[in-house]
């Protein structure tokens, strides 16, 4: 339970840190917060006023920081200074985009990495070894924004093969239309599983526990499977965090590239335009996403992994 | 140099990376990195046209004889802005770099080599800014507050710097405890003479090839920053920069965005494939 402890107390500090930073830059960014706040209305000593007494701003700036820290935590990050509409419904509105995006290159990640990691392991050495070991190399150094406009090029624009933008309407079409930007999305990730994987079940190669699993006469999926496979889980796991900040910025620039109404696209063109409600509240979500599956990455480890429910492996 | 004590440069390791021959892929590599950098140091003169010149008349065109590699949308020479282009993609990843190099091996030098309290918050911090979600809060300060490359290279620096600090430390800290160290010691030195004179050579080597993979992680955030328009001004000529510029240009010259995106890829891998090489190297002699 100390070890549960300790990660909910640091998910809370990391939070509390985030949403100091994303406060401030209301107050950081060039600018008076209030022709900020203004965006392009006209900008009278009137509506300035108005301004500064619907924000607060001439309270203390603690004061202000907890009251909009309050509205945060009910899901209040106020308006977009440019559409005028609330910021948490255009954020529902494009959520769905982004979601599906991060699923298709979720699956895509985790159903080409972990199987390519394990025939490298099996083939230690070999031909295909080789291949798997340096495509992955070259797809982790491969920006997303960079394959993003290779992809386009190739299987788009060049070989019609799928749509160039936007992100479809129906079910099929969206498939059809998430299919290139999940890959530039899952590459490096999916290299990032395949050498954890890979490096993992060679560390398992030559384990007692194995070879007498097999002595036992234990089917060969078994042994893979109930043995090899959880073993792996953990120092696989580990870098499951490590994907998801990946991920996120990830999807910034493959939305950009490839013209996807997401959370993504939303924040780069609020960062342009500088409204910063949007940008606020994009921060503390991405902030608290990432919070959140790495404490269900710990979870897990709990759950896989027995020495770490009795203490016995300090991670 | 004659060698008192017997113990060759680094504990032998640079020795025996000299003796093994390095692989094609190596030697590729390293070459494609080496015309890359003449390209950023001369290709503003090796440049058929001004990379600024525009030719609006023409416009987006695809590649001729005139122009090897086509035109964009204000009629300016593509190859001639990838050649110039590749000081600024290039450069400025450096100074990442070389920043990231000097904070890690100081701070990780003097956590792992003085332990205690100093260690304890260092740790902490570096814990913390570990879990950030790093590019993200990187793009809203850069992009919001402004400030230009000189701002973004400094907090990519700065968001590099923990993940090196601790493979300093732990390599300080097992160094610390050889032989070598502790006769330093036990002559009275002082403690940064046995950190920089001592200690640092004998973790040169992987500072080295950790060095190259921030230059890879330099070269595609800050690519990745210009392609959302972030950190250089717009019409600047830099690869990142212009595959944002001429993405919509993929039906009129598709080769405006596909060959800068194609030489981030290629400077990106090739780094990393030396990179890697060259830590695998050093574990093998290790």
């Amino acid at each position: 339970m100390a070890f549960l402890a300790r990660r909910l107390g640091a998910a809370v500090l990391l939070l509390g840190v985030l949403s100091l930073l994303s406060f401030v830059l209301l107050a950081a960014a060039p600018g008076k917060p209030e022709n900020l706040l203004l965006g392009p209305r006209p900008s009278t000593p009137e509506t300035r006023a108005a301004i500064r007494a619907q924000f607060h701003l001439d309270d203390p700036i603690h004061e202000r920081y907890l009251s909009w820290l309050g509205g945060a935590l009910h899901g209040d990050f106020g308006t977009s200074v440019y559409t005028r509409e609330p910021v948490t419904s255009i954020i529902t509105e494009r959520l769905p985009v982004t979601a599906g995006l991060a699923t298709y290159a979720l699956i895509l990640t985790i159903g080409v990495g972990i199987p390519l990691g394990l025939a490298a392991a099996m083939r230690r050495g070999g031909r295909l070894d080789q291949g798997i070991t340096l495509t992955s190399l070259v797809a982790l150094a491969v920006p997303p924004f960079a394959l993003s406009i290779l992809l386009l090029y190739g299987f788009a624009v060049t070989l019609g093969w799928f749509p160039v933008f936007g992100a479809g309407e129906t079910a099929a079409e969206r498939i059809a239309h998430l299919t290139l930007p999940a890959v530039a999305l899952a590459a490096g990730e999916a290299a990032v599983v395949v050498r954890q994987m890979r490096a993992a079940a060679l560390d398992l190669v030559g384990q007692d526990y194995l070879t007498f699993a097999r002595a036992r006469g234990l089917s060969l999926p078994r042994v893979w499977i109930s043995y090899a496979l959880r073993n792996t889980a953990l120092p696989v796991l580990t870098v499951g965090g490590l994907l998801l900040a990946a991920n996120l910025t990830g999807a910034l620039f493959v939305e950009r590239a490839f013209g996807l109404p997401g959370l993504g696209e939303l924040l780069v063109t609020a960062v342009a335009r500088k409204d910063i409600p949007v940008v606020q509240a994009l921060v503390l979500l991405g902030g608290a996403v990432v919070v959140v599956v790495n404490l269900l990455i710990d979870l897990t480890y709990l759950a896989v992994d027995p020495r770490v429910r009795h203490g016995a492996v300090a991670s | 140099m004659t060698a008192v004590s017997g113990t060759p440069l680094f504990g032998g390791r640079v020795a025996r990376l000299r003796r093994t021959r390095p692989g094609f892929l190596t030697v590729v590599s390293a070459a494609v990195l080496a015309l890359m950098a003449l390209a950023a140091i001369g290709g503003t003169w090796i440049a058929p046209y001004d990379p600024a010149a525009q030719d609006v008349a023409l416009g987006a065109s695809m590649p001729s004889w005139a122009h090897w590699a086509g035109t964009d949308d204000l009629g300016r020479d593509v190859l001639s802005r990838c050649l110039a282009g590749a000081r600024s993609a290039l450069l400025w990843p450096v100074i990442v770099t070389l920043c990231t190099c000097a904070m890690s091996t100081t701070l990780g030098l003097l956590a792992g080599y003085r332990r205690g309290w100093v260690d304890a918050i260092m740790m902490r911090v570096v814990d913390l800014l570990i879990a950030l979600p790093g590019m993200l809060v990187l793009i809203v300060l850069v992009g919001v507050l402004g400030g230009g490359i000189g701002w973004a290279v400094l907090a990519l620096a700065v968001l590099f710097t923990p993940g090196d600090i601790r493979v300093v430390r732990s390599l300080t800290m097992a160094q610390r405890e050889l032989a070598y160290a502790e006769a330093a010691r036990t002559l009275g030195l002082r403690p940064t003479r046995i950190m920089f004179r001592h200690l640092l050579p004998n973790i040169a080597p992987t500072v080295v090839a950790g060095a190259l993979l921030s230059f890879v992680a330099g070269l595609v955030a800050l690519s990745g920053l210009s392609f959302l328009g972030i950190g250089l001004p717009a019409g600047t000529p830099d690869w990142g920069l212009m595959i944002e510029e001429n993405r919509t240009l993929l039906d009129l010259n598709p080769w405006a965005s596909v060959i800068p995106a194609a030489l981030v890829t290629i400077a990106a891998t090739a780094a990393t494939l030396l990179g890697d090489r060259l830590f695998e190297r050093l574990s093998d002699a290790a």
